[in-house]
């Protein structure tokens, strides 16, 4: 059952249409989290003992860069799907990833270092864990650039997939970093084999923000792969009829 | 699956497993210097460099901080519970610089083995509570659990 159902989605037509349909779900969900986790992490939650309130900013900062890794996780599969099984569908999913994760991974490090110069003194420091989540965001703009410099699509695909499955060794790196060495960055809280190290009243609203965060993405994934998907079957004789029709369907 | 998409299958595994271990081995080679800062251990056993400038790291031991009365000069010992080291600053201390803190501080060694610092940058823990709660568990004479000295036991 699973194997024409899969099949039928892929259709890009079908995917068109499906992405169009749950936009807005995702859509209304992530703002309705997304007010949620902010009336908790600036209201509900109590100050942290040793940082006050400039601890606030984790409900920013700390998804923020799960989804930057998250998100790169989703490009490189996808592009391996691409590469194995030649799904159109998936290269444009990959494609589609990438600035979402760039700008996901520019907000951890912006957002890194407006806590770290009031906690740590200083803005940036080059331990393993600042380093490694650098080095994904050239990784994201490397992807990009790499599509953007080859007009075919299917090579431009199959050379971002591989681009991004090299990558893909980066996020254990920047996962296990604070505990493989020294380093400024402190410890996991939340992803670790251990009860979180964070009050219940502040881990709820981070939790709420990650979900947050997690369906934005989806919402702007949808948004974009449709655009992508518009431009890779703009010769089809559906998306002329969408086009020239008029309507959204 | 076709022999062609399998082939295709195994050359991605085989990136990935080859970056993988690839990167492991480099980073394996490069532990020492991928080591942000020292412990007071370390230093004493000599493994930190004596000629250029290097970090360490640890606890401000409780009480040990000396502030001179009519410059920034300060002095404190830190810790890694095994050894203690006392280091010298002169400049601004970031907000979050006490006695108990982990604090990471950049400089050398003279030959005294007092650590001259240049620069000193607070370390805070993994652990998010209310005040209330910290306060509770301090009275309860617990200590509230940090890794922050890990990985510095041998």
């Amino acid at each position: 059952m699973l194997g024409p159902t899969i099949d039928k989605y892929a259709a890009p037509k079908n995917a068109y249409s499906l992405a169009f349909t749950l936009t807005p779900w995702f859509a209304w969900i992530s703002i309705l989290l997304f007010i949620g986790g902010i009336y908790g992490g600036l209201v509900y939650a109590p100050p942290d003992y040793d940082q006050g309130e400039s601890f606030r900013i984790i409900y920013v900062h700390v998804p923020a860069a799960w989804m930057s890794m998250f998100v790169y996780v989703v490009m490189a599969i996808a592009g391996a799907c691409g590469l194995i099984w030649k799904v159109k569908l998936m290269d444009a999913v990959a494609r589609s990833c990438a600035p979402l994760g760039a700008s996901f991974t520019l907000l951890a490090l912006v957002t890194g270092s407006i806590w770290g110069k009031p906690m740590w003194g200083t803005w940036w420091v080059w331990d393993a864990r600042l380093t490694s989540e650098l080095i994904l965001l050239f990784l994201y703009l490397g992807y990009m650039a790499l599509q953007s410099s080859i007009d075919d699509r299917r090579t431009a695909a199959r050379a971002g997939a591989i681009l991004a499955l090299v990558g893909v060794v980066n996020i254990p790196i920047i996962h296990f970093s604070v505990e493989w060495w020294n380093t400024l960055h402190q410890g996991p809280t939340v992803t670790k084999l251990d009860t979180p190290s964070i009050h219940v009243t502040m881990l709820i609203p981070l939790l709420i923000m990650s979900i947050a965060y997690t369906t934005f993405f989806i919402t702007m994934l949808m948004v974009r792969l449709r655009a992508e998907i518009l431009d890779q079957e703009r010769n089809t004789t559906w998306v002329r009829d969408l086009v020239l029709g008029g309507t959204d369907k | 699956m076709n022999p062609k998409r399998r082939k295709i299958l195994f050359t991605a595994l085989f990136i990935v497993l080859g970056t993988g271990t690839a990167v492991g081995l480099v980073l394996m080679a490069f532990q020492q210097n991928l080591l942000y800062f020292y412990s007071p251990m370390q230093v004493k056993n000599g493994e930190a460099p004596t000629s250029r400038n290097f970090r360490i790291g640890g606890l401000v031991i409780n009480g040990s901080v000396k502030r001179d009365q009519q410059s920034l000069a300060v002095e404190f010992d830190l810790t890694d519970t095994v050894e203690n080291i006392t280091v010298t600053y002169a400049g601004i201390l970031p907000d979050l610089f006490r006695e108990g803190q982990g604090i990471i501080a950049n400089g050398r060694l003279n030959q005294n083995g007092i650590f001259e610092a240049d620069e000193v940058l607070a370390k805070h823990d993994e652990n998010y509570m209310p005040p209330e709660v910290a306060d509770a568990i301090k009275k309860a004479g617990g200590t509230i659990p940090s890794n922050h000295l890990k990985e510095q036991q041998p």
